[in-house]
């Protein structure tokens, strides 16, 4: 359990909330497991003082799912779909991040458009992340218009899914080596067409929030943390950028063929709830600038490597032709060879560090897979963030953090 | 950002301060990997995070594995870490008995390590000495067993009707 900080360094000078109990009257309260308030299913008991938080004990595990267990019965490409339920905001990004695993482990060369049509896709997950995440620290503060207003615009790039792979929320997106077929002319209507309307909505969502004197005071100071402290409790991603450092995945160790993009790495300088919110927004504008590039100069060539143990042939095929209906079989029930070996790969997923480590045996399934997934590390630093603060503030820090709970329980 | 760490340099450089507690080097995909005698493992980590050549001071992630028929070495701790000034990772490996697998905590150098550590007690029941709350995470409280333990089957081992030759492991 978090003990009660004495020095008042996390204090919002603005709130004025003095270190002393006034009465010693103090409070247990449950914030969870299932309150509108947590977006998602985690229970923190805080121990309160009027609306002073002095102490927090988390528990976590509600929707604890045993993937790693399940994964190590799998063949590879049923692995995909649990990558789905991980951080089921971004699937997308889960479900690439393990084919291209899968891929370093068996050394698959991925032609070029692949990797540009990953990245599309990817950097769509993003936003869509994004998206809800920052509409969501707009509900909390109490502005539901912005939220309604993006998700319309989230609802095109669910669509643009549904173009891609015919699923929407948990997309098992793609195959190992590629995508199971090219972006359609619907898909490049589509993405046009969210390409004329997003920003405008986007930017009209941001002049809602950004320099709203109301919300800038209602979020700046709320559950903020220190670039050490983050870096010690493993922070990853934007809550990491907000509170200073420009680690970024897609920079440090470029996959996919980012280092062919123009891009920048916001940062915050704070570590608080708004610097959080303003590196998203930022994120989400660079995003759409990398989809425009990736989508500009999308190179000629195929759709899928040139894998045919691992990449399912076209059904007609399958009908017609001895090779591809082995290969078919072989692929579904598990048959293909895999090397032995390990490898640990990661991609910047839409809370950072999404990692790969992935132990095989040269059998059928993984011997071990385990995922490092960004939210269970990083929630770990809630109660630490929060005490001293109010509730509404533990409220606002818990939905700026991103804290996906498919993501935090596995 | 360019590295100017190679693995061999790192390598080196780390046998050379520990000597026997690193027990073997290895470079599978590329990836930097050694084994650590489990007494060592904290120190070598404590080490490599402050020392000026290596820089190593993330902690990517920590998990266990079990390899139930490798004889006084059924466990394994894996640790990845990552030097964002040098852009280098580095994976460490140390393995512990079934009797008793147990190795020292890193909560004191990364707090992060507590959630990991609590997990990879919850999946394989590994202890961790020193850790302040070393209890189940994920699972339930009341839960008697380790259940990634590759003993533990996914499925109901009555079951007739599947036949694991064909159905995974």
């Amino acid at each position: 359990m978090s003990t009660f900080k004495e020095d008042s360094a996390y204090d919002m000078p603005h709130v004025g909330l003095s270190n002393e109990t006034i009465d010693g009257d103090i409070a247990t309260l449950n914030l969870g497991p299932t309150h509108p308030a947590t977006h998602g299913i985690f229970q923190n008991i805080l121990q309160v003082d009027g609306e002073k938080i002095l102490s927090s004990e988390q528990t976590v595990g509600y929707i604890h799912r045993a993937f790693e267990k399940l994964a190590e019965r799998r063949p590879y490409n049923q692995i995909t779909p649990i990558t789905d339920r991980l951080n089921y905001c971004s699937s997308p990004i889960n479900n690439i991040g393990w084919h291209m695993t899968v891929e370093k482990l068996i050394g698959a060369e991925i032609p070029k458009r692949v990797d540009y049509m990953r990245v599309i896709v990817m950097e769509l997950a993003r936003i869509a992340d994004h998206l809800i995440c920052n509409s969501v620290i707009g509900v909390d503060t109490g502005a539901l218009t912005g939220f309604t207003y993006l998700f319309q615009e989230r609802e095109k790039i669910y669509e643009l899914y549904e173009e891609i792979c015919g699923a929407r929320l948990t997309t098992n997106v793609g195959r190992i080596g590629g995508f199971e077929r090219d972006f359609s002319p619907e898909f490049h209507r589509k993405l046009e067409d969210f390409f004329r309307t997003f920003p405008k909505v986007f930017n009209e969502f941001d002049s809602l929030l950004s320099r709203n004197r109301i919300f800038m005071d209602r979020t700046r100071g709320a559950g903020p943390i220190s670039v050490e402290r983050a870096l010690n409790y493993g922070f990853v991603g934007p809550n990491l950028r907000a509170a200073g450092l420009d680690y970024d995945v897609r920079v440090m160790n470029p996959y996919s063929s980012y280092e062919d993009f123009d891009f920048s790495i916001p940062v915050g300088v704070a570590g608080d709830t708004y610097d959080r919110f303003m590196v998203r927004q930022e994120e989400i504008r660079q995003s759409l600038k990398i989809i425009e590039q990736a989508w500009k100069n999308l190179p000629e060539g195929s759709y899928k490597a040139d894998i045919p143990e691992f990449y399912l042939p076209p059904k007609e095929e399958v009908y017609n032709n001895m090779e591809a209906l082995i290969y078919h079989f072989k692929i579904v029930m598990g048959e293909t060879p895999i090397p032995a070996g390990e490898v640990y790969h990661s991609v910047e997923g839409g809370n950072g560090e999404l990692g790969y480590y992935l132990i095989s045996d040269g059998g059928r399934s993984p011997y071990r897979l385990q995922f490092r997934r960004p939210c269970f590390i990083y929630y770990q630093a809630y109660p630490e963030m929060i005490i001293g603060q109010t509730i509404s503030d533990a409220v606002l820090t818990l939905s700026s953090m991103n804290v996906i709970a498919g993501e935090l329980d596995a | 950002m360019e590295s100017n760490l190679t693995n061999e340099g790192a390598a080196a450089h780390i046998q050379a301060q520990f000597g026997a507690a690193v027990v073997s080097v290895d470079m599978p995909y590329d990836m930097l990997t050694m084994e650590i005698a489990a007494e060592r493992m904290h120190d070598v980590i404590e080490w490599i995070r402050s020392d000026a050549e290596l820089q190593i001071g993330f902690l990517t992630l920590l998990g266990g594995v079990h390899y139930p028929n490798d004889k006084g070495r059924e466990f394994a701790m894996v640790y990845h870490l990552h030097s964002w000034t040098k852009n280098f990772r580095i994976r460490l490996k140390a393995f512990l008995p079934a009797e008793n697998p147990s190795i020292a905590t890193l909560t004191d150098l990364y707090d992060g390590a507590n959630w990991m550590e609590r997990e990879a007690y919850d999946f394989f029941g590994i202890q961790f000495n020193g850790h302040p709350n070393l209890v189940r995470i994920l699972n339930e409280d009341s839960m008697d067993y380790f259940p990634m333990r590759k003993e533990y089957h996914l499925e109901d081992e009555t079951r007739e009707d599947k036949d694991d030759r064909y159905f995974g492991r």
